[in-house]
């Protein structure tokens, strides 16, 4: 457990020594209110709730986690650091966790930056504040899922730009995997359960279901399990190729 | 205690790597005590650095067996690593933190605490001579700096088992004596391996030499046995003997 709070501060040192941290709190702030005022018609809409903000965070998370999770593994890789990351006496495990941790809380700093809309739609109605609760806790965790899918991906190549491009068509095709497009595609041929699991892994599936403010024990439960899964890939890949 | 004091600290056994088609290390055996200060020579590509690397912990053996203090480096790693101090080929740290913010990292990971975490910090700052650039970021440091950075690392928690490889690579003279000085101040009650290209530093710190080439162990002596493979005494003849197999071809290329 220290060994994970000791990774993980260095890594939050890591994004605040650096522009990256800044840089990356500004653009998520500014695109997300850019979206949330001309393409969700916050005040067109005339309701006091966040959908316009919330329903455009998978879509800013589709660039943007990648953005954080590309340099996760792959700097490490680059610059010989993880010799000796992984002589120190440290599990592979506490490594891949405290640096995700990481990486997930500055996201959730980024997020609670957006207080203001929350304050603003306070102001001007009175929303249901639980229901944004929940919103912020979905948003929250799907940045994670995403985060894990890119710090394993990170650590397969020593390329940054490698890293981020494939993160975002790996975070893209769970993102898309509940769009009636793709469902489309196996209705008629496929039997119901293929298209009922197909759905069932879509980030975005769950995602809506939190954004409607019923927190659902199932919901939760797939991103823990997404996280997980990317997470413990993401050992078994640094364990394997850390050398190369 | 006896049994650690008599039991090699750093133990070898049939040592084999592959990378996919490349046999890089074979069959390589040798072991360490306690007050003594290992040489590891050889060409460059010979196989140094990835025997290092097994002993550390960082890359796995195909095959045979590296045990530090008696215990096996695969099986119980977090135990192995915790006794030794290594400095990567190229002193690899990060770059973005400032030289004391980065010991303090490694003393936090080696698991010390509030004051005894900052003791160590400043204690290994002391011994390498950091005290000047604690506060800059290891990016704007010059090589050698970096150099003595991860020395400091690899002190810091005062272990009994150091892995340097080449600790002295791109320092200047009075760094290298610097260095090899604190080696030998080291050296009475640790296990010390240094790989290098210096065949003097070889005469200046070291109690036994190992030469390696095409990842096979040529050579396990003394210095003064190195030197007698030469009929001048002379250790870069003696190394040349031993690497390119052939004393004579040597001594017609270099006579006029």
């Amino acid at each position: 457990m220290n060994n994970i709070i000791a990774i993980l501060k260095r890594e939050l040192y890591g994004y605040f020594a650096t522009p990256v941290a800044y840089v990356f709190i500004v653009i998520f702030l500014f695109l997300s209110g850019l979206f949330t005022f001309y393409m969700g018609g916050f005040y067109e809409r005339d309701q006091a709730d966040l959908l316009a903000f919330f329903s455009f965070h998978p879509m800013l998370y589709l660039f943007l986690i990648p953005a954080i999770s590309m340099r996760l593994w792959s700097e490490e890789r680059k610059s010989g650091s993880i010799e000796l990351l992984m002589t120190l006496p440290i599990s592979t495990s506490d490594a891949v966790i405290g640096k995700f941790l990481a990486a997930w809380f500055f996201a959730g700093i980024a997020l609670l930056m957006t207080f203001p809309i929350w304050i603003t739609v306070n102001y001007l109605g009175d929303p249901d504040n639980t229901v944004i609760i929940a919103n912020y806790l979905g948003s929250f965790l799907m940045a994670g899922g995403f985060l894990a899918i890119g710090s394993c991906i990170s650590a397969v190549t020593k390329s940054q730009v490698i890293a981020f491009v494939i993160s975002i068509v790996i975070c893209f095709l769970f993102y898309v995997s509940g769009f009636p497009m793709v469902l489309n595609f196996f209705t008629g041929w496929a039997p119901q359960m293929i298209i009922d699991s197909v759905s069932a892994v879509s980030v975005l599936t769950h995602y809506d279901s939190i954004q409607k403010g019923i927190i659902d024990f199932r919901d939760i439960l797939y991103f823990v399990v997404l996280i997980s899964f990317w997470l413990y890939a993401n050992v078994i890949t640094i364990e394997s190729k850390k050398a190369d | 205690m006896t049994s650690e004091n008599t039991q090699a600290a750093i133990e070898v056994k049939a040592l084999d790597r592959y990378f996919g088609p490349i046999h890089a290390v074979r069959n390589i055996s040798f072991s360490v005590r306690r007050g003594e200060v290992l040489g590891f020579l050889g060409p460059n590509g010979a196989g140094k650095s990835t025997t290092m690397k097994m002993i550390t912990g960082f890359l796995e053996p195909s095959n045979g067996t590296v045990l530090v203090n008696g215990r096996n480096v695969v099986d119980e790693p977090i135990l192995a690593k915790s006794a030794i101090g290594y400095l990567p080929e190229g002193a690899p740290s990060y770059g973005e933190m400032t030289v004391g913010h980065f010991l303090e990292f490694i003393a936090e990971i080696r698991g010390f605490k509030g004051a005894e975490k900052h003791k160590r910090v400043t204690n290994a700052v002391e011994q390498i001579n950091l005290e000047s650039v604690v506060h800059q970021t290891i990016d704007t440091l010059s090589k050698g700096y970096r150099r003595r950075v991860g020395l400091a690392q690899a002190i810091l928690h005062d272990p009994g088992i150091l892995v340097m490889d080449e600790p002295t690579d791109g320092l200047d003279p009075n760094q290298k004596h610097e260095v090899r000085s604190l080696i030998k101040r080291m050296s009475a009650d640790k296990a010390i391996i240094i790989s290098t290209h210096i065949l003097e530093e070889v005469d200046a710190v070291c109690t036994r030499a190992i030469i390696i080439a095409h990842g096979q162990l040529l050579f396990d002596g003394t210095p003064a046995e190195l030197r007698a493979r030469a009929d001048d005494n002379d250790i870069e003849h003696a190394f040349r003997n031993i690497t390119t197999g052939s004393s004579t071809s040597y001594r017609e290329t270099s006579k006029p």
